[in-house]
């Protein structure tokens, strides 16, 4: 049987070793060719519970997860028994020979025998590996990289061992998973998840500074970072508290090092202090915020869009800001480096809005073009001189920016109402004219505001509009819905502040019906559309059980 | 040659009297003393009457958030290897508000000095209890008197090894300064806690109560560089107080842990986009 694409789902409890199968699987199948789409549901705790990897591969690019399973490699019997009901027909699933897999085609493996004092997760790998047709050898090659290991190490040539093995007794059982159409010739792809994206975008900008406190699902934004840090010369520090660092990433901003601080929510709510002081001080800091659901500790290891308010009004006082809100990994890389760059511009806060789904979803992706790229040059902008004033009064609201112990100026920045040259001041009608130069600052961005892409009819009876995480699997059901026939189009915002109405209202006037579908209970960004825009939508679906969006949830939401 | 005038005169917020006068003096003296010019400095504060030093010295300021100038001092540190950073703030921004940075500072050891006007008081609150008071001391806060342990900022940093941790008094201004100048030229994190009168909130710890209590360590009569007579001296404090160096060692500064600080500020280093790619290649 033949099948446009293929949902592979690795459960079991952590600690199994389920993330190798699946990264090694995930990286085999791109350097097969094909494309995948990675979703990872963990649960909160090192060792137990129940986690799953699931890999949706095919030959051609993907934008959604999908649910039902179609291999399923179960670890324990768990697995087997919260996930067989979403065996797809003709599913295949790969489970020791102890366990029971009621009714379903089981393949069941003597990993005992095959395994002979070897890694049992190694003889899954390779049974599941040879379902999927991939070569031996690039399995075996794959699976010492991921290691860390050298060629000629006793581990590899177990591992090697226990995946010949595990091929060769493959070959003499009868199953077929169904066989995915062979990929074209395509130039080698990358294999990247969200955070890691937006990690390598911010280097691609010239990130020279990263604080941090540990908070899933963020972590790996730093974990990224500090990996590559030494080459590029990056100086890190995992902060004391997260008040701590994004005080840190604002002192190394000011003295001139493009600084970025990554969190969740709950971070988050610790650094408002220190972004209101951004505000104030007009300093370029970038806050990389991945959402989970709350409130308070919520759901620790799960998805949701519950924060986009938050991000928006956190911080107290007011004072200009930027949200970009990437809808799959190739534009975390582009919001990583466009934050860092716009941070530096506007001088002030500017975040980046991803979620669990996003950050650990692994995808294929064509290598990123450096050329035409720039680093982030802090301190170049205005005047210069003895008579420096950091906080002059400009048309546009942006002030002369210069490092402190550069040059000749004096670089004074203040967390109180200050004058043109940084000091404190009660001088009420200047507070008038500092507040109204750094909301001006606001124009500016909205004028440099991505635009929302729009796809399907132009004047459609129902345009889904999306933002963030949700883009592929809104445009996925949009798909299914044009080839039942019917009239759907979709609207996905990667930026969500400033909002500018010119940009989409226009359009969003000409469908017969709003719907707006995001990750959270209230319809936040459906309330900033009418806020902002005067649009009103007809329907809000929101998801938040700690699930990612699929396709399949949004046309069931749809038909009630 | 850097001189005093270079540091000029600026009118304050300061009451007549306050002990944030003789710190700012003896901090100007130790610049001098060192050849530090306005542009060399970079002095870093949070909020309270002693963060508002910044604005009477004329340098480089960043004038932060209450009980954030140590984390921001750090990250400009970090950022510019070369400029002289200097906390100056008060011992509710530094030992209340800032208390975990306090703690994460000590351990983390950046190399900056840290000036803490300790007045043992609130005195932009207008007088409630600092982390520093004295038991017992009555304010309208505290009416039954302050019944929380006082902190002390200098056994904390002599336990937890910190490379420089003196003591001074805002009315010993020469003595101070020379502390300030020993603090300067270390590397690695300095702490120097200042008693520093508030004339107008503070009725108990007053110049006079100071006076009476202060005494300058004697050549010889300690050794700084031994741990266990620092921990032992550390917590003197009551009718004699000891001034000067209570603990010095050579750690390493955390700015050694990078490299790249060898080649100068962050700012100017710009992004190598050859090793970029290969970094890129190495996720495919």
């Amino acid at each position: 049987m033949s099948r446009d694409s293929l949902n592979i789902m690795i459960g079991g409890e952590a600690g199994q070793g389920l993330v190798t199968i699946g990264q090694v699987l995930s990286k085999c199948l791109i350097k097969s060719g094909y494309h995948i789409l990675v979703t990872q549901d963990y649960m909160s705790r090192v060792r137990g519970g129940h986690n799953t990897f699931t890999i949706r591969a095919a030959a051609r690019e993907l934008d959604s997860p999908t649910e039902g399973v179609d291999l399923l490699v179960a670890l324990n019997q768990e697995t087997l028994d919260l996930h067989g009901k979403e065996l797809n027909s003709g599913a295949v699933v790969v489970a020791g020979q102890d366990l029971t897999c009621a009714g379903a085609r089981c393949l069941g493996v003597p990993y005992k025998e095959l395994a002979e004092g070897r890694h049992v997760n190694t003889i899954a790998l390779g049974v599941t590996a040879g379902l999927l047709g991939l070569d031996q050898e690039l399995v075996a090659d794959t699976l010492t990289t991921a290691l860390g290991k050298k060629k000629d190490d006793k581990v590899v040539a177990a591992n090697r061992e226990g995946l010949a093995a595990s091929f060769d007794w493959l070959a003499k059982q009868e199953a077929d998973c169904g066989v995915l159409p062979k990929p074209q010739e395509a130039p080698p792809r990358m294999m990247l998840g969200g955070n890691q994206a937006i990690a390598l975008g911010a280097l691609a900008a010239g990130l020279k500074f990263l604080a941090f406190y540990p908070m899933t699902p963020s972590t790996s934004i730093a974990l990224t970072i500090i990996a590559h840090a030494d080459e590029l010369g990056v100086v890190y520090e995992q902060a004391e508290d997260e008040i701590a660092a994004i005080n840190m990433a604002l002192g190394a901003s000011y003295a001139g090092a493009p600084a970025l601080v990554c969190t969740s929510g709950g971070g988050y709510a610790l650094m408002t202090e220190g972004l209101s002081l951004a505000g104030m001080t007009e300093t370029p800091i970038v806050i990389a915020i991945a959402m989970r659901p709350g409130p308070a500790t919520g759901l620790p290891t799960r998805t949701e869009q519950g924060d986009l308010l938050f991000a928006l009004h956190g911080g107290h006082g007011e004072f200009p800001r930027a949200i970009l809100a990437p809808g799959d990994v190739k534009q975390c890389f582009e919001a990583g480096y466009r934050a860092l760059h716009l941070a530096e511009k506007y001088q002030g806060p500017v975040f980046i809005l991803t979620d669990q789904f996003l950050a650990d979803s692994l995808r294929a992706l064509e290598p990123f073009g450096l050329e035409g790229r720039e680093a982030v040059r802090p301190g170049g902008q205005g005047k210069e001189g003895a008579d420096y004033r950091r906080y002059e009064i400009t048309p546009d609201g942006i002030s002369p920016r210069r490092l402190p112990g550069m040059g000749p100026e004096l670089v004074v920045a203040d967390s109180d109402e200050h004058t043109q040259q940084g000091h404190i001041t009660e001088d009420l009608e200047l507070r008038v004219r500092m507040q109204h130069k750094r909301m001006l600052k606001e124009k500016g961005l909205k004028a440099e505001t991505i635009p929302p892409s729009f796809a399907g009819p132009e004047e459609p009876e129902t345009l889904l509009v999306s933002w963030g995480s949700s883009q592929g699997p809104v445009a996925a059901a949009a798909r299914r819905l044009r080839d039942e026939g019917q009239s759907v189009g979709t609207c996905h915002f990667s930026q969500v502040w400033p909002l500018d109405p010119e940009q989409f209202a226009p359009r969003m006037a000409r469908a017969g019906s709003v719907v707006v579908i995001e990750g959270n209970a209230t319809g936040q960004f459906a309330g900033l559309l009418k806020k902002e825009a005067g649009i009103i939508a007809q329907r809000f679906i929101g998801r938040f059980d700690g699930l990612n969006l699929t396709p399949e949830y949004i046309l069931r939401q749809l038909a009630n | 040659m850097v001189k005093i005038e270079d540091y000029g005169e600026i009118e304050t917020a300061w009451c007549p009297g306050c002990g944030n006068f003789g710190i700012r003096n003896a901090l100007i003296r130790a610049l001098v003393d060192k050849g530090l010019a306005p542009q060399d400095i970079l002095l870093v504060s949070g909020i309270g009457q002693a963060a508002k030093t910044p604005h009477y010295i004329p340098c480089n300021a960043f004038n932060g958030l209450h009980g954030r100038g140590l984390p921001a001092a750090t990250g400009a540190a970090l950022a510019h290897p070369g400029l002289k950073v200097i906390l100056t703030s008060g011992d509710g921004c530094n030992y209340g508000e800032g208390g975990n940075h306090f703690l994460g500072g000590l351990r983390r050891n950046v190399d900056l000095t840290m000036l803490v006007h300790d007045n043992q008081i609130y005195g932009l609150t207008k007088g409630q209890a600092s982390p520093t008071s004295l038991e017992g001391m009555h304010t309208k806060a505290q009416p039954h008197g302050v019944h929380l342990v006082p902190f002390n900022p200098v056994a904390v940093a002599v336990s937890l090894h910190v490379g420089f941790v003196a003591r001074g008094f805002a009315g010993e201004l020469e003595h101070l300064a020379g502390l300030i100048a020993q603090a300067l030229e270390h590397k690695g994190l300095a702490l120097v806690d200042i008693l520093q009168p508030c004339v107008s909130f503070n009725k108990l710890n007053t110049y006079e109560w100071y006076k009476q209590r202060v005494r300058k360590l004697e050549k010889g009569e300690h050794d700084p560089t031994d741990w266990e007579a620092a921990i032992k001296l550390s917590y003197e404090f009551g009718d004699s107080i000891p001034l000067g160096v209570i603990y010095e060692n050579q750690r390493a500064s955390f700015q050694e842990f990078f490299p790249v600080l060898k080649d100068g500020p962050l700012a100017g280093q710009g992004t190598d986009y050859g090793k970029l790619k290969g970094i890129l290649e190495s996720y495919a």
